[in-house]
């Protein structure tokens, strides 16, 4: 049922994925992906698993039927409420797979790049409760526009190290995670928080969070009878997107939908949507789609969203758009911003704004898929994860804060 | 001088090769002209121009910073190729470290003619493994430029069979499992991983870099390896300099006492 044949033994997807790493870091990731193998063989490991999703993270999340927003939309909506989950986002399922991962190769420590402070958060909260250590690197750009989620990695018992080279965004971020992996990878797992990166991060993190479509796809069965017409996710690094796209994958008939950060529009420069606004190239140890200038040099990307404001995309996007078996298309900060309202007010649901971009692709869409489809269309939008951490940032968007002081706790800890 | 030529030399001369690194276009073009023609009348015999790169995840902060201010000053592929030019037509032997999107970029087949027609006799890749070289493999063999891959302590016996077995000119050796930067010791990896090097390939010449600050630093690793691979202490002169006198001047006293240094193995 699942198309499970790519990525190749050396984590190609057609052209894509790959490693393009330092030769230091090659035993490290033979070694992580022999421990997949036997891992993913092991119906110990399996069940652990699964029990941590079950009884602690809320997984299977719902798939919520959306009926005011469906009215709003002109489809069928229904929402995959990862928003739901503990630590409020999908991420949560990747690094539980990823922390136990880390314990059966016997490494002790953990280390995360961070966004938005949701993986960061979740890598936090998934070391306190297997007991290892946790640093997590985060641009200083965004350990301001997330303080709060700052404080939190910190209450978990992590250390945040804000970075202060290049953009300071999450690429940075990246970079200093995997200097920091050169020097310790005998006692320190990456646990890397996107479907990106070099092999086997893509496809690990794929199947970890595999789930979403697994779950979504029986739940439609269940729900409707049937497969929807259509999945919608937003596409960051793209594990999201990932994750409840592969099971689909095989169904032909369910159309694909990736929605890319278009920040101030594709057509401005400042975006972050490096499948419709870039180009092919090397980085982060996988060929994939991302933003450069014509000397290969990385361009900075741009999105109200902070965990969707990175200048590459997993590997296996790549490839799904390349063999057309998925869409992508750019969302505006401002379609974003109306769709987290929109959804707020039709359904008491304040959303991620990563996720908001899915709302608002799916606004765009719906309207040709009826036409195409002759009838209402069924649609699947991953809800990725909740909009408390966002709280500042579109009530600033929206100018409804009241002028007050802002206090950030943690920030002199 | 080809690479091969350089390491003989320096073997018939019993002592090491000293590579010494900066990067195209830091803090100007001709700035960095001025400094690679400096160091290598200073006596180091290859000048490893580094091409600046926005990510730079094999690199300290060192090298970080004049990469940022190379290309905040708006350095080009192409004015680090009219570097290469320019260095090596003042009679030193010159490789380019990449990291590998700018190459592939430019398109790998014209990279490597124009980095042969400036003269340049090799590219080391530090992000780009054998595995998945074999277009930059054909590209290299089309147009004789020397490929140097990486290894580290933690490549295996197979893994350093393999990628000696792609190397042209000379291997580099990591030193320590890390990024670049000077450090107050040299790694006691080193040896060990130019042992298991030497088991496998006894006739290709290593570089030993990662962390090499001064003469006795330089005479330690020469004690085993080919070469001796300098990078940040060398850009450190420039970037703590007042001005380009005094930049130059440190410049021309370290490379000389890093050459002393590998002469004294
Ligand atoms: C809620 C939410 N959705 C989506 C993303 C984007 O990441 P990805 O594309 O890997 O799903 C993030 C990243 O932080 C997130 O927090």
């Amino acid at each position: 049922m699942s198309a499970s044949s790519l990525p190749d033994l050396a984590g190609h997807f057609g052209r894509y994925g790959g490693r393009f790493v330092p030769e230091a870091l090659i035993k490290a990731l033979d070694e992580l992906d022999a421990a997949y193998r036997s891992a993913k063989q092991d119906p110990e490991f399996q069940k652990t698993f699964e029990g941590l999703l079950l009884n602690y993270a809320g997984v299977p999340s719902l798939l919520y039927r959306a009926t005011r927003l469906s009215e709003a939309l002109g489809a069928e909506i229904l929402l995959k409420r990862e928003d739901l989950n503990h630590t409020g986002a999908h991420k949560v399922r990747n690094v539980l797979g990823q922390a136990l991962l880390a314990k059966r190769m016997g490494k002790p420590r953990v280390i995360a790049e961070t966004g938005a402070g949701q993986h960061g958060v979740a890598s936090a909260t998934a070391a306190a409760l297997l007991d290892l250590e946790c640093v997590v690197y985060m641009g200083e750009t965004d350990t301001q526009r997330q303080a709060l989620n700052v404080a939190r990695m910190r209450m978990l018992g992590a250390t945040v190290i804000p970075v202060t080279n290049g953009s300071r965004t999450l690429k940075d971020a990246l970079n200093e995670a995997l200097r920091d992996w050169v020097s310790t990878v005998e006692t320190t797992h990456y646990l890397l928080g996107t479907a990106a990166g070099p092999h086997p991060f893509p496809e690990l993190v794929r199947d970890f969070v595999g789930g979403i479509g697994v779950e979504a796809r029986a739940q439609c069965l269940e729900q409707l009878g049937r497969l929807p017409d259509a999945v919608a996710a937003c596409v960051g690094g793209g594990s999201n997107a990932i994750g409840i796209f592969h099971a689909f994958v095989p169904d032909e008939a369910v159309r694909l939908y990736g929605f890319e950060a278009g920040g101030d529009g594709v057509e401005t420069g400042r975006h972050a949507a490096s499948i419709t606004g870039g180009s092919v190239g090397v980085l982060h140890g996988n060929r994939t789609y991302l933003l450069q200038d014509d000397d290969g040099q990385t361009i900075e990307s741009h999105s109200i969203s902070a965990g969707l404001d990175y200048p590459g995309v997993g590997p296996e996007h790549a490839w799904l758009h390349d063999t057309g078996r998925a869409v992508y298309e750019p969302v505006t900060d401002a379609e974003a911003m109306a769709a987290f309202q929109l959804l707020c007010r039709t359904e008491g649901i304040i959303p991620a704004i990563e996720s908001s971009h899915a709302l608002a692709g799916v606004a765009k869409i719906a309207p040709r898929l009826r036409e195409e489809l002759g009838r209402t269309p069924t649609i699947v939008i991953n809800l990725s994860g909740r909009g408390d951490k966002d709280v500042h940032t579109a009530g600033a968007y929206f100018g409804i804060l009241d002028q007050v002081e802002t206090v950030v706790p943690g920030e002199n800890t | 001088m080809s690479i091969a030529e350089t390491f003989a030399k320096a073997k018939a001369e019993n002592r090491s090769v000293l590579v010494g690194c900066m990067p195209a276009g830091f803090p100007t073009v001709d700035h960095s002209i001025e400094q690679m023609i400096a160091m290598h009348e200073a006596g180091c015999d290859v000048i490893e121009v580094e091409l600046p790169y926005s990510d730079p995840v094999m690199d300290g902060p060192v090298i970080q910073k004049a990469s940022d201010i190379a290309l905040a000053n708006g350095v080009r592929t192409r004015d680090t190729l009219k570097i290469i030019d320019a260095v090596s037509s003042a009679g030193a032997t010159v490789v380019l470290m990449t990291y590998w999107n700018p190459i592939e970029k430019y398109g790998v087949d014209a990279f490597a003619r124009d980095l042969a027609a400036a003269g340049a006799t090799g590219l080391i890749t530090p992000d780009l493994i054998p595995d998945e070289a074999a277009e930059w493999i054909a590209a290299a063999d089309a147009h004789r430029i020397d490929r140097t891959f990486l290894v580290a302590p933690s490549s295996t016996d197979e893994r350093l069979a393999m990628t000696l077995a792609h190397c042209r000119g000379f291997v580099y050796a990591t030193a320590l499992m890390g990024v670049t930067g000077a450090r107050t010791s040299v790694s006691s990896q080193a040896p060990e991983l130019v042992q298991r090097i030497r088991a496998i390939d006894p006739e290709m010449p290593i570089g030993v870099g990662l962390g090499v600050g001064n003469g006795r630093q330089a005479a330690e690793v020469a004690a085993f390896a080919d070469g001796v691979i300098v990078g940040s202490a060398l850009i450190r002169c420039v970037l703590d300099a007042g001005d380009r006198t005094t930049a130059l001047t440190d410049l021309r006293a370290l490379s000389a006492e890093l050459a002393e240094g590998v002469r004294k193995r």
